[in-house]
């Protein structure tokens, strides 16, 4: 058995603990916001928070995360925003979406330990998230507005 | 990117099935549907001029019947339907519902958006491909909300006793304009349902003057709120009780089949439900269907993943066995040294080559790529009680329907295809086998199941962008001029995907970018070489023009380097002036395709693409004296009807790696609607068309794909994109006819990178991907 929190509330589950994060939040769960894309942590479309670090819920497994509180993009904010979402929507960010919320959490978790990150600390700290639409340079602004509100 | 071909093509707009009896949009509950039955081509008046599309050839073509599209609840929200699929565009689920709410005069903020499944008896013509939504649906939709809005008025007049013309509908609201009184919307959405169908005549379109959406760039894509907050529904995110995970395992070579499987550590995986064999069929010509192989099913898409890759597995691999990319580009590179298939000839070019001065050739290669949406394939069917449904992020919802029909031998009434939020598209998603494969192991199971592809099995399992090889040769004159032009390409066909037997590139695939060369070259021959496919074969984003548009486009630059002009002049000397280019009488017979349209909607301008090169150059700065080691290169391409140019700013490093400062696009689409989602586009185009020219290659060993991931199959990240991709729209009205958005940025931008590599280094790019071919 495993305990864990999920956005606040506490599951135990007798899942496989060599499970992948991202199937029990998904499949389990269904809290589908977060993403499959990979499953190697080389896409950045599956990332959460764990205590507050983004980390890629496919290279992860149940096992890792017992006793942990995990965030994913449903629980970042209880109204849905946070500084980092409201800027996605002002900079109108996405087109198909779908990488988004990876896109999200990353940039919460840099803005949470850096909140003035300069223009490479941004590319830097995202370039682990591919978007295959190719929103990088509203990614980048809304990264910006989210952290100094220009 | 394009078309199926399919035997309906008879289908008119006027032969669209219209219901007797209107049940509401037959999606969501509590509507109050209004008005009746509206006869056959009642609205086909337009105070603009109405003109003929590709539309009419599409298999259903398309419906203007408000009924089908709108409907008013008594509290005044609007509710319009999305008929095609959304995969990041916009153009489904926000600019074409844009459009109806901009003629019904309604309130933005008021308008609710719900998918329509796959119905195109109902909707029209679904396929979202081939850059065609707003293309084809302009007029329609203009022709749905104008009905809508008229027959609002007509029902407020009866309401005060008044004539018509005395009532005007404005943001929400009918006025009477003798007293000044108002009604809202869902005051008189009962009363208009009885209302007798407008005349055609009586039909007014908004003078673009008081737009409050169209053009103006002011509204946002209707899913923005839920996608930040993970509530937007995709492909896998659709949960029924009792669903059942199950991954594939496919033949690694295509063609090859199951021999034998032995289950027996799979089976031990816990969350591991079952294995058995999933049904396939070995291309080429066999469409969309599956590949078959192993699947597993499971509680969750994780110990799926897990069980497969306990499976031990026996394959045939089939006439492919011995696939090599090595050895394949030889051969398409020979094919291209001779002559070919002529599939355009105009003027006298061997005696033009003869006679000249000097003559130029060059050959250049691009590798073969796929798509990798960030969502993989993936699809949930329940098939049960003689009924199929499917909720699956497609590209064509009826297109699936009819082939789940098929599979399972079903009547097409006895299949729904929901279409959920697409991932990502960019051509994969045209193809449904992930849906078959779906559907198949339900009907088996008859419990819910989801198939889920993992990267690796989209990398290697695609239908690929095939390699292409191409020649290039120019006769110049005396006077430096070139008059002679002989241009071959060899790549595998999109049609070896429908039929056998299949060694040429077909109509579509010549008609993107080779035998539509717009150049005043008075000798012009285009050449197609022999390739035979050895893997499926689809359409990616802008499909043959990718290849095409950089051949012809470096080697325009070559030709300035070669003859010492500037690449901007010599482009456009190339194009020449501004005038309709019409090589349709020297292009083989059945070997031309305007993307569809009707020629005199959509000719090929001269005038319009050096329209486009000169603002993408003026933007740009084009001339200017740039840092050392940085470059600037320039291409423009028409596509999808559309005139794209794209200038780069590259700045090379002594170790050859590669920054982007800068992009200017120049777009001239015609009448927009959008015009916020076509900056998007581009600066999408601007990454895609990067990630396309550094990395994009898959290769196949023994048959088998070698790249899996995205670590050896590599995506541009935001680290190496370009810094400013700049977005020029060239402005038009109504009369310039609205054309494709989605495809047209990819083709010049791979050019225009290795035109500025060119001139920032001297190196000259004829081959796709780039990779370390400037690392020194
Ligand atoms: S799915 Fe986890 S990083 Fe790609
Ligand atoms: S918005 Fe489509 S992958 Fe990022």
């Amino acid at each position: 058995m495993i305990t864990l929190r999920v956005n606040g509330q506490e599951h135990t589950t007798s899942a496989d603990p060599s499970l992948p994060l991202l199937w029990f939040l998904r499949d389990e769960l269904n809290l589908t916001g977060t993403k499959f894309g990979c499953g190697e942590a080389l896409c950045g479309a599956c990332t959460v928070h764990i205590d507050g670090e983004a980390v890629r819920s496919c290279g992860i497994v149940l096992s890792d995360v017992s006793g942990k509180s995990v965030v994913t993009i449903e629980g970042l904010d209880a109204h849905g925003d946070h500084p980092v979402q409201k800027a996605w929507r002002a900079v109108n960010v996405p087109q198909c979406g779908y990488c988004q919320a990876g896109q999200i959490m990353q940039a919460s978790a840099l803005l949470a330990k850096n909140p003035k990150p300069s223009d490479s600390e941004i590319d830097e700290a995202m370039s682990g998230n591919i978007c295959r639409c190719g929103c990088y340079q509203r990614i980048h602004t809304a990264v910006r507005l989210a952290a100094t509100g220009v | 990117m394009i078309f199926v071909p399919r035997k309906e093509f008879t289908h008119k707009i006027e032969n669209v099935s219209r219901r007797g009896l209107l049940k509401g949009l037959g999606i969501g509950g509590g509507l109050v549907v209004m008005a009746r039955l509206m006869p056959s081509g009642a609205l086909a008046a337009d105070m603009h001029e109405k003109y003929d599309t590709g539309a009419t050839g599409m298999p259903h073509g398309t419906v203007n019947d408000p009924h089908v599209f709108i409907a008013i609840a008594p509290n005044g929200t609007v509710t319009i339907v999305a008929a095609r699929a959304e995969m990041g565009t916009g153009a489904a689920r926000t600019s074409l519902p844009m459009i109806i709410a901009e003629e019904l005069d309604a309130d933005w903020s008021r308008v609710k958006i719900v998918q329509g499944p796959g119905d195109e008896p109902r909707y029209g013509n679904q396929d979202t491909d081939g850059s065609r939504s707003v293309r084809h649906f302009l007029q329609p939709m203009r022709q749905c909300g104008a009905a809508m809005r008229l027959m609002l008025e007509m029902a407020a007049a009866k309401h005060w006793g008044v004539d018509v013309s005395q009532v005007h509908a404005s943001n929400h609201e009918i006025v009477n304009a003798a007293n000044g009184k108002k009604l809202g919307y869902g005051d008189v959405a009962a009363a208009a349902s009885a209302m007798p169908m407008p005349a055609v005549d009586k039909l007014t379109f908004k003078d673009p003057a008081n737009y409050r959406y169209i053009g103006k760039g002011n509204v946002s894509i209707v899913d923005l709120h839920d996608i930040t907050v993970g509530k937007a529904h995709y492909g896998g995110d659709h949960r029924l009780p009792g669903q059942v995970f199950a991954v594939i395992a496919r033949p690694p070579v295509t063609g090859g089949k199951l021999v034998s499987f032995d289950a027996t550590e799979a089976k031990k995986v816990p969350g591991v439900i079952k294995v058995m064999e999933a049904q396939g069929w070995q291309p080429p010509g066999t469409k969309f269907a599956p590949l078959g192989g192993v699947a597993v099913i499971a509680k969750s898409t994780g110990a799926a993943i897990k069980g497969r890759d306990a499976l031990k597995i026996v394959w045939d691999d089939g006439p492919n066995k011995d696939f090599d990319s090595v050895a394949y580009r030889t051969q398409l590179e020979d094919a291209v040294k001779a002559p070919g298939e002529v599939v355009r000839n105009e003027g006298d070019v061997d005696a033009a080559f003869k006679s000249a001065a000097k003559v130029v050739t060059r050959d250049y290669y691009t590798a073969a790529f796929v798509h990798t949406p960030m969502e993989p394939p993936v699809a949930l069917a329940h098939v049960a009680g003689g009924k199929a449904e499917i909720w699956a992020p497609v590209q064509s919802p009826w297109g699936t329907r009819e082939d789940i029909a098929k599979l399972l031998d079903l009547p097409v009434d006895k299949v729904r295809v929901n279409t959920m939020l697409l991932g990502g598209g960019f051509g994969r998603k045209s193809k449904c086998d992930y849906a078959q494969e779906a559907a198949l192991l339900s009907k088996a199971l008859g419990v819910p199941v989801q198939v889920q592809w993992t990267r690796e099995d989209d990398v290697r399992h695609s239908f690929n962008h095939g390699e292409n090889a191409q020649r290039i040769e120019a006769a110049v004159d005396a006077n430096n001029k070139v008059v002679g032009w002989r241009h071959r390409s060899a790549a595998p066909s999109i049609l070896s995907t429908f039929k056998k037997g299949v060694d040429h590139q077909f109509a579509i695939e010549v008609s993107m970018g080779l035998v539509d060369v717009p150049f005043a070259i008075p000798n012009i021959r285009c050449e197609t070489g022999a390739a035979v496919a050895h893997s499926r074969i689809g359409w990616f984003r802008s499909v043959r023009n990718i290849p095409h548009g950089f051949a012809i486009q470096s080697f325009v630059a070559e030709m300035a380097h070669e003859l010492g002009k500037d690449p901007k002049d010599m482009l456009l000397e190339l194009i020449g002036p501004p005038r309709i280019v019409d090589p349709r009488t020297q292009i083989a017979k059945d070997m031309f395709w305007d993307y569809g349209e009707p020629w005199d909607s959509y000719p090929i301008d001269a005038g319009r693409l050096r329209g486009v090169a000169e603002l993408a150059a003026e933007k740009a700065g084009w001339g200017k004296t740039l840092p050392p080691g940085h470059g600037m290169g320039i291409a423009a391409h028409r596509s999808f009807v559309t005139y794209v140019a794209t200038v780069v700013q590259v700045a090379v490093d002594d170790k050859g790696n590669i920054t982007v400062p800068q992009v200017d696009y120049a777009i001239d689409c015609g009448f927009h609607v959008n015009p916020e989602r076509i900056m998007s586009q581009c600066e999408g185009g601007s990454v895609m068309g990067m990630t396309l020219a550094k990395y994009s290659a898959i290769t196949f060993k023994n048959g088998r794909v070698q790249q899996g991931n995205f670590d050896d199959y590599q995506m541009l990240r935001i680290n190496e994109s370009p810094k400013v991709t700049n977005v020029h729209i060239v402005p038009a009205t109504y009369d310039v006819h609205a054309s494709g958005v989605g495809e047209p940025p990819i083709p010049p931008f791979a050019p225009a990178l290795c035109n500025a590599i060119f001139a920032a280094t001297g190196k000259r790019v004829r081959n796709l991907p780039i990779a370390d071919q400037l690392k020194t």
